[in-house]
């Protein structure tokens, strides 16, 4: 029986497939541009990381009473931080993460926060994947955006950039059509009703690009790597869900990592607004906080030796209040720590403009004071990584003139 | 005439319903308009017989505290004696315990809602149910969450959805699946009394911390009635957060001990006490009359009419509703002091809602109901009835945050979604075999709807079971 996947290696040279690669606005990388080879990866964290409890500054001397009962002790004591710089630490879930920072490979941004400053997880996520300065600013995704601005050539469509999810996020929407990938459940479909659907959606560009790019997406995650999709887990539970998002990291880096692969690709992990019941070296944020370093050690693994071409973004949408909760949680807050993390970063390194814990220095009185603009980060990552010049970042971050891309983020 | 009314019942039975089922088209044809009205007038709630044998969501939680208890006893046993290195992460441990206690009450409640959304004439109403409970999102992916969405949905949405506004807002805002998810239970005044103990007792900041949560309040703020830009600031949010600090459940551990197990409890040492100000208006001390003013006045605002009035026009009529949609539903909606039965019929009475271009492109529920309802097909085991829910990435009660799904084209047209559609209704088509003809089973799904160009790819298609995923697939049946 013929399947699916060897419809699609033969269906590049049909007439349908040809026709398909012809008619559509398709983008790729040209060999030998600046970032030609370089990957990147944007992990969102939502519901709101709490930055202080993934990277405590434990040397601030507000820290361990203002967190007391969820404060990560200083390095050494049980269940302490993993020491960076003798000021902040990181949780000690995140053991992957600090040996990549010994490694060389792992910057850390702390009281970092997009231009957002309310507390809606949504309207936050919006801001934080539109790449403006307010909610519903833009219908397009930053990500997206840098996708237009970068040097092009013809590729199957949608493999450029990949949503690691059934559907795509607002980072990725916009003019260059990007594809999305989650494992396999079902058996696959026979291919000639692949190409009566084609024909099927002749009137309806919007389903007929899906088609397409889902159709090139699958060769990519199928067709050339040896069928990398077993039947996922239903995900029953959150430890289910756990290696759900490990296996999806694997597969995703192992694309990333074929040479006709994506270059882009955004992964989502859920779980982070710990409003009760956060706990501290132990608990839920730590078991998510294990998830998170997993997942990119997962991404390594897939990535293999493009690994030393990579880079890794992850950024929430805000932060959680510096005191905890009545339900030994923490609430909405302002700023947050991220990480850049990869072969190509030049890490061991904290970014941080500490503005203090004490009562005075909070913002509003209760969040930690962001002092970093994530842009900055974003367009750092973008010039140096990917190659995009000044012209085209201000068009991917409108109305960020002012914010300054940070410099040697990555290695030359 | 009877062309156009049978193009209105493909409408009605399609956009605002949750898909024809065979016959429904022709018998709706004669007054579509009054078929929709009719399943939205009010009167006394009679339960689905569906519903039947379901446990009530306050013995879900009576016996999820239980166990939560045991296993807290068990731990400190534990921890009092030696290490038992057998006994893994104690976190997990629990949520293996509670999954594997409540999860047949979850499964028996989403089967009992798909049951009822494939079997329904009403199919409007049913759609308007799922609607709210949307709006009210509680999501299964929190531990307790799992056994008390769906009771929150039976208990709480189903008796109110064709009466006011505001006791379906103090139904749900006080129901323990809400109550819990949005951690309100521990919730405390700074001033409270439980306060002035702890303070006394000259232990603020350990474990016995107490304070308020803030979750609650702002969620209802923000999602429930005014909306992200309804004019609120996080002083509100605060406040209202004191206002109801105290609205917990009955019969949990240590300090939640008073009371019955799994019933909401206002706990009047956890209130914070004195008159507060949200949005501008004064409310006198009055415990837990003082929440429910606060509520019914939520209720009253016209930002709320506008903000659900945006998200119903966006369910059912567009992504980007226009201003004039919105207008036209949120007006008689404040005029009536919340009476959702005229609101409904705003809506059934707008023409633009009657365009015969698609408006909408289906969720994954969607699909799947309006697929199995064209088909007639109801499995019997709940896990193949829930399967095609997972594998489309819809499962039920578990869209991932208090948002709820989201409900525009983009969210859910992704290539990979796009590519599971195919999968799963390729699967169905050979289930349902080579014996039927795709294109009456067209003619009765969809109607006036079904196109030329779908037509002819029908009756070219090489096989029976084939053409009945094509049509599964066509561009007006993945639409409403």
């Amino acid at each position: 029986m013929t399947t699916r996947r060897e419809f699609l290696r033969f269906g590049l040279h049909s007439a349908a497939g040809v026709a398909a690669a012809e008619a559509l606005p398709i983008l790729s990388f040209a060999a030998g541009e600046p970032g030609s080879d370089a990957r990147l990866v944007v992990v969102l964290l939502r519901g709101a990381l709490d930055g202080l409890s993934a990277v405590p500054p434990y040397g601030d001397p507000a820290y361990a009473t203002a967190r007391r009962p969820i404060a990560i002790a200083a390095p050494g004591a049980s269940g302490g931080a993993l020491d960076l710089d003798g000021f902040f630490g990181l949780h000690p879930s995140l053991t992957g993460l600090h040996a990549r920072y010994r490694a060389g490979e792992l910057i850390v941004v702390h009281a970092a926060a997009t231009p957002y400053r309310e507390r809606s997880h949504f309207d936050g996520q919006n801001v934080l994947e539109n790449g403006g300065a307010r909610p519903a600013g833009t219908a397009s995704g930053w990500l997206n955006r840098a996708l237009a601005a970068l040097p092009h050539v013809q590729a199957p469509a949608g493999t450029v950039a990949l949503a690691v999810g059934q559907n795509v996020p607002l980072i990725l929407r916009g003019t260059v059509p990007v594809g999305s990938w989650a494992p396999a459940r079902m058996p696959q479909v026979e291919p000639e009703l692949i190409t009566r659907l084609r024909d099927l959606y002749s009137n309806d560009s919007t389903l007929a690009a899906r088609l397409d790019e889902a159709v090139s997406i699958d060769a990519l995650a199928g067709g050339e790597m040896g069928a990398p999709h077993e039947t996922a887990s239903m995900a029953k539970g959150a430890g289910g869900n756990l290696g759900l998002v490990r296996q999806m990291a694997t597969t995703a880096g192992q694309m990333l990592a074929a040479p006709q692969g994506p270059r882009i690709a955004v992964l989502e992990m859920t779980g982070w607004d710990t409003h009760a019941g956060e706990g501290g070296a132990e608990g839920q944020l730590a078991y998510r906080l294990r998830g998170l370093d997993g997942a990119i050690d997962a991404l390594r693994e897939g990535l293999a030796s493009q690994w030393a071409r990579s880079a890794v973004l992850v950024c929430t949408e805000f932060g959680r209040t510096v005191m905890v909760n009545g339900t030994r949680g923490t609430d909405h807050g302002t700023a947050a720590a991220a990480f850049l993390v990869g072969g190509a970063v030049r890490g061991e390194r904290v970014l941080a403009d500490w503005p203090g814990l004490s009562a005075r220095d909070l913002h509003e009185g209760r969040d930690l004071r962001p002092t970093t603009d994530l842009r900055s980060i974003a367009k750092g990552l973008l010039h140096e990584h990917l190659g995009l010049g000044s012209g085209a970042l201000e068009e991917v971050f409108p109305d960020s003139a002012s914010v300054a891309a940070a410099s040697s983020l990555i290695r030359s | 005439m009877i062309a156009r009314n049978t193009t209105l019942a493909a409408l009605a039975t399609t956009r605002f319903g949750l898909g024809a089922r065979p016959g429904e088209i022709v018998a709706v044809a004669a007054d579509p308009r009054g078929w929709l009205l009719g399943q939205v007038r009010p009167g006394p709630y009679a339960a689905p017989a569906e519903l039947a044998g379901l446990t009530s969501g306050q013995a879900i939680l009576a016996e999820f505290i239980a166990t939560r208890q045991e296993r807290n006893a068990e731990k400190r046993n534990l921890s009092a004696g030696a290490s038992d290195p057998a006994n893994g992460d104690p976190v997990k441990q629990l949520v293996a315990t509670v999954r594997q206690q409540v999860l047949p009450h979850y499964l028996a409640q989403a089967a009992a809602r798909t049951r009822i959304a494939l079997a329904t004439t009403a199919s409007f109403h049913e759609r308007l149910v799922q609607f709210w409970s949307n709006h009210f999102a509680v999501s299964v992916d929190k531990p307790i969450a799992l056994g008390l969405a769906g009771a929150m949905e039976n208990e709480a949405i189903r008796p109110h959805v064709t009466g006011r506004f505001r006791d379906l807002l103090v139904a749900v805002e006080t129901h323990p699946a809400m109550i819990t998810y949005l951690d309100n239970e521990r919730s405390a005044g700074p001033h409270s009394e439980l306060a002035g103990r702890v303070a006394r007792r000259g232990d603020q900041g350990g474990a016995t911390r107490v304070g308020l949560n803030e979750n609650l309040a702002r969620e209802i703020l923000e999602l429930h009635t005014l909306g992200v830009d309804g004019g609120y600031t996080q002083q509100d949010v605060t406040t209202f957060a004191a206002v109801i600090s105290g609205w917990s459940i009955g019969g949990d551990n240590a300090r939640l001990a008073q009371g019955t197990p799994g019933v909401f409890q206002f706990r009047e040492a956890m209130h914070e006490p004195g008159a507060k100000t949200v949005l501008g208006k004064r409310y006198a001390e009055s415990g837990l009359a003082q929440g429910m003013a606060v509520l019914e006045d939520l209720a009253r605002q016209p930002a709320t009419a506008r903000h659900l009035a945006t998200k119903l026009a966006r369910h059912f009529v567009a992504d980007e509703p226009s201003p004039a949609l919105i207008e036209h539903l949120a007006h008689p909606f404040h005029a009536t002091d919340g009476d959702l039965p005229s609101l409904y019929a705003s809506l059934v009475h707008f023409d633009g809602a009657w365009s015969a271009a698609p408006a909408k492109f289906k969720t994954p529920q969607e699909f799947v109901y309006s697929a199995l309802r064209a088909f007639e097909v109801i499995p019997q085991a709940p896990r193949q009835l829930l399967a095609p829910f997972e594998l489309l990435g819809q499962p039920h009660y578990k869209p991932g945050s208090p948002a709820g799904w989201p409900d525009r084209t983009s969210d859910w047209d992704g290539a990979d979604a796009l590519m599971k559609r195919i999968e799963w209704s390729s699967a169905l088509a050979g289930r349902l075999g080579d014996g039927r003809s795709a294109a009456d089973a067209a003619h009765q799904a969809i109607g006036d709807l079904l196109s030329a160009h779908t037509l002819a790819a029908l009756n070219r298609a090489a096989s029976g079971s084939q053409a009945l995923a094509l049509l599964l697939m066509s561009p007006e049946f993945q639409r409403r």
